[in-house]
């Protein structure tokens, strides 16, 4: 490496020349609107290309697992919407489902069926939002404005069904508090029969486009094993080429009752992730409408029940509540002081939009889990970087970063 | 006088406790059930001391000695196909027995089985690191570092991850109060100020979220707010905030409701 001092050192701001060589380093972040929240990115550049690569987080640390310590399991479901807010509704189901594994309840099967329901349509507006914002940081605003307006119909729809747009808090352990509405599959209907040409709206703008073929393809090439030693889990190990998708693999609530396919690719560059994420769009279109199909079976059998019945962990439903007296005074123990489930561990996984999100929870016969241990995808997702940006050009930074889809709501927690 | 807490353990405590109250298990079965499982015990077994397996909500535990981590997920990554290391942290014991119990959650996808390793070291004692079999022990192993101050052997960068780097004390472990000790409340203070400046800006102006509710001053006068040190008369002015101009200003109409129209299609 030929040492060519820096005679005039220029003042440039966000730049620091440290070295008596080539090499400077860029401060990428935390404020930059492409890193995608508060990632800061120090990156070691000789001229445009990275030589070394290194991700800073914690910028938006709240300490989620020290406030699930201190509280009791309810109370903690609406902090989990805070983790990966695109879909808040997966963080829900994940963390219902962990504690419903703890305490051995099965949810209703109207209840799984609504699930299903706002998973997907979770992974929809998740993907939209995916698709959006990278769209816009390769600079493609005409995507962007479209895939906002479809998420904006979804997020109509989940406002409608728990009244809150992006922390839903609308799953709830044991099962769903409410019903869906009435407008509820009318409006999913209409929204699925336009995804398909919204989709090829998108594709059509960009499947062609040289600047976002520039970027994506052959940019940001993870290897199998790479990926898998990374812990990458999610489309970040489908693009890679490995089909794994939890949904299929360990199926739970009515998964291995509906029928879609898992799409992967090995070339596991951004390209192949970009095209995932549409082709998990078109599956989750597929899923919700037979959930629609299966919710309508459920109605026609007459089963309506919401929740597990599950006296001494879960409340009675609201009539029983308001008629019966044991049943109040179950809910008044309930609220006041919390279920306590049974003394024992449980590591759940489920597929959230960008990946494998488990809860790992350590009970020890209390009200409050002893040790909660939140496996948010995207927090490995964002280690990668270290190894996955070295020999790229700062231009595809964006766009590796965009596909890496990484929501810092769920790396810092 | 004051109610005793023990202050190995400050988080939450629960209200009420039955001292009759035999807490139920989560059931656990023995691992010659499950044919994969047993399989991976007993290549385990031959190369190390397995100190306790079972399985638990469809998952194998296994209790290994500390020193053979390393070895262990090797055989279970490069033999069992266990490929991936999905989630690695400590859990405290520190107030019962001085322990840190170390979880690693493996998952192979091919015999799709997730196994839990674990094992108990000492308040003070480092694990070694597996972050040349998994790269994803990287940051796990550094997290674990900031939340619980457990360091990791030949860690390339055992530094914090979460945290800032000059914080003090590793706020997962339970003699952490969930409000932060004092160098967390005074950590902007110290660092922008000086340390000597606390007594200056005092607890008031530090938290610019604080609300004193015994300030009735300014809390919950919405609507006829006073400036603070004024006297409470009960006849204090509205002063009430318009977010709307009457009449609407340049481009922007008032919203009335009975003009407002809705839109059945949004993609119209």
């Amino acid at each position: 490496m030929a040492q060519v001092k820096n005679r005039l050192r220029p003042f440039f701001e966000n730049i620091t020349f440290d070295r008596e060589d080539n090499e400077l380093v860029l401060n990428f972040g935390p404020q930059h609107p492409s890193s995608h929240g508060q990632l800061r990115l120090m990156l070691h550049l000789q001229q445009e290309q990275i030589v070394k690569a290194h991700p800073d987080i914690g910028y938006l640390h709240r300490g989620m697992e020290k406030m699930a310590e201190n509280m009791i399991y309810n109370e903690f479901m609406p902090t989990t919407d805070r983790m990966d807010y695109i879909a808040s509704s997966s963080n829900n189901y994940g963390f219902a489902l962990a504690v419903e594994r703890l305490i051995g309840v099965e949810v209703p099967r109207r209840a799984k069926v609504i699930r299903m329901m706002l998973l997907e349509i979770n992974r929809l507006m998740s993907h939209l939002f995916w698709l959006a914002t990278t769209a816009l940081d390769i600079g493609a605003m005409t995507v962007f404005l479209f895939a906002f307006r479809e998420r904006e119909y979804l997020m109509d729809i989940i406002e409608g069904y728990c009244g809150a747009r992006l922390t839903h808090a609308a799953i709830r352990i044991g099962g769903v508090p409410l019903d869906i509405q009435d407008t509820f599959i009318s409006q999913l209907k209409t929204f699925l029969d336009k995804l398909p040409q919204n989709i090829k709206d998108y594709e059509d703008l960009l499947d062609s486009n040289r600047i976002w073929l520039m970027r994506m393809e052959e940019v940001g090439v993870i290897s199998t094993e790479m990926a898998l030693s990374w812990g990458c889990t999610g489309p970040m190990l489908r693009a890679s080429g490995v089909a794994w998708d939890i949904r299929k693999e360990e199926p739970y609530e009515l998964y291995d009752e509906v029928e879609f396919n898992v799409p992967f690719s090995d070339k596991g560059d951004n390209f192949a992730r970009y095209r995932l994420y549409m082709e998990e769009m078109r599956e989750s279109a597929k899923i919700l409408y037979q959930t629609i199909d299966m919710y309508a079976k459920c109605v026609k059998d007459a089963e309506t029940e919401l929740m597990a019945h599950a006296p001494k962990y879960i409340s009675a439903p609201k009539l029983d509540i308001m008629t019966q007296n044991y049943s109040l005074m179950q809910h008044f123990v309930l609220v006041t002081q919390g279920m306590r489930p049974p003394v024992g561990e449980v590591y759940v996984p489920t597929e959230s939009p960008k990946g494998e999100l488990g809860f790992y929870i350590n009970s020890q016969g209390g009200p409050y889990p002893y040790r909660l241990k939140l496996r948010a995808p995207s927090f490995w997702h964002t280690g990668i970087l270290t190894d996955l940006l070295p020999g790229h050009y700062i231009p595809d930074v964006v766009s590796i970063i965009g596909t890496t889809n990484i929501v810092f709501g769920e790396v810092d927690r | 006088m004051r109610a005793y807490t023990p202050k190995d353990d400050v988080q939450a405590k629960a209200y009420y406790t039955d001292r009759y109250y035999v807490a139920p298990q989560v059931p656990k079965s023995e691992v010659e059930t499950d044919e994969v499982f047993a399989a991976d015990l007993a290549a385990i077994k031959a190369r190390f001391e397995v100190k306790e397996a079972y399985i638990q909500v469809e998952q194998m535990v296994i209790f290994i000695n500390p020193h053979d981590i390393y070895g262990v997920l090797e055989l279970m990554r490069d033999e069992l196909a266990y490929t991936q290391l999905s989630e690695m942290s400590a859990i405290d014991w520190l107030a019962k027995d001085n322990t840190f119990e170390i979880f690693y959650q493996m998952l192979s996808m091919t015999k799709r089985k997730r196994i839990r390793v674990k094992f108990f070291i000492n308040n003070g004692e480092a694990v070694d690191s597996v972050e040349k079999l998994f790269r994803s022990a990287d940051w796990s192993e550094r997290e674990m570092f900031d939340m619980f101050g457990i360091e990791a052997n030949n860690h390339p960068f055992m530094k914090r991850i979460l945290m800032p780097y000059d914080w003090q004390g590793h706020p997962l472990l339970k003699s952490y109060p969930l409000e932060g000790d004092e160098f967390a409340a005074w950590y902007e203070v110290d660092k922008i100020y000086g340390k000597e400046a606390r007594e200056a800006i005092g607890p008031e102006i530090r938290d610019t979220a604080r609300v004193d509710r015994y300030d009735s001053e300014r809390f919950a006068r919405l609507g006829f707010e006073v400036p603070k040190g004024t006297k409470i008369t009960g006849d204090e002015p509205r002063n009430s905030q318009e977010y709307q101009e009457e009449g609407g200003v340049f481009l922007i109409k008032k919203y009335t409701k009975e003009a407002s129209t809705i839109v059945d299609d949004p993609q119209r």
